[in-house]
């Protein structure tokens, strides 16, 4: 799992489908960019169905982790410098 | 005798899915082996429990080549360091999809996807992206799965 496990991350959406999750980010978070499978984001390779949506709030980075076994994830993670990073890629 | 190099081996990625559904293993093995016998180098991508079911399943390697870890697989394509001419994508839940998807988006490989469980035929509908789909309603008995899997047989050139 990479660091995500050792990061204080809040999970907004267990069991959900990969698409539930893409909606979810859309409808409630205004700030949101879409990337491809395999961007990275902290350590992580995105798993998911093109586009991927990525929600911003603040410092709070939405974001949509896929397992085998327990399907997709929706993890809220602080992190100044990547939300800053994330941000800068919409210019 | 010829100067010509020898053609080099195609290659060929298993990415197996949650190995909850009991025909995933069988039919990987199944799949290795058609794929070596065509002259193909297959490599196993997947979680923990779905490798080590095919390694202690063939302790002496006769199928089994290389086997690596899901994520790192993902990251090496993504960093263009590894690619394969064909990707086979294990699908039995909405996960198998992303991987399906994600493949499809990172790698150059043609992508069949291997659809079965009790509703595979709600996976198939939700597959928009460009791939070979092999679909059968296939849990326990991995022959209907292997059924499919020849009738498409994409082991040939």
């Amino acid at each position: 799992m990479g660091c995500v496990e050792s990061m204080n991350y809040e999970i907004l959406m267990r069991d959900g489908s990969f698409k539930e999750c893409r909606d979810y980010i859309r409808q409630h978070f205004k700030e949101n960019i879409d990337v491809q499978p395999g961007f990275k984001i902290f350590d992580v390779h995105l798993i998911g169905i093109p586009p991927i949506a990525i929600g911003l709030d603040r410092d709070f980075i939405v974001f949509p982790y896929t397992k085998p076994c327990h399907g997709t994830f929706l993890l809220r993670v602080e992190d100044t410098k990547e939300a800053a990073r994330l941000r800068s890629l919409k210019k | 005798m010829t100067d010509e190099p020898p053609p080099s081996l195609r290659s060929a990625l298993l990415v197996l899915g949650c190995p909850q559904v009991p025909v995933q293993t069988s039919i990987a093995l199944y799949l290795i082996n058609k794929l070596k016998k065509s002259a193909m180098v297959p490599v196993v991508a997947g979680n923990k429990a779905a490798n080590t079911l095919l390694i202690v399943a063939d302790p002496d390697r006769h199928y089994l080549g290389e086997v690596m870890d899901l994520d790192r697989a993902v990251a090496m394509i993504t960093d263009k360091k590894r690619e394969f001419d064909r990707c086979f994508v294990f699908i039995h839940n909405d996960a198998g999809i992303s991987y399906a998807a994600t493949m499809g988006a990172i790698s150059t490989a043609k992508i069949f996807c291997l659809v079965y469980g009790e509703h595979y035929d709600d996976l198939v509908k939700q597959i928009d992206f460009p791939c070979t789909i092999i679909p059968a309603k296939a849990v326990h008995n991995p022959l209907p799965l292997k059924k499919a899997l020849d009738e498409v047989s994409p082991w040939a050139a």
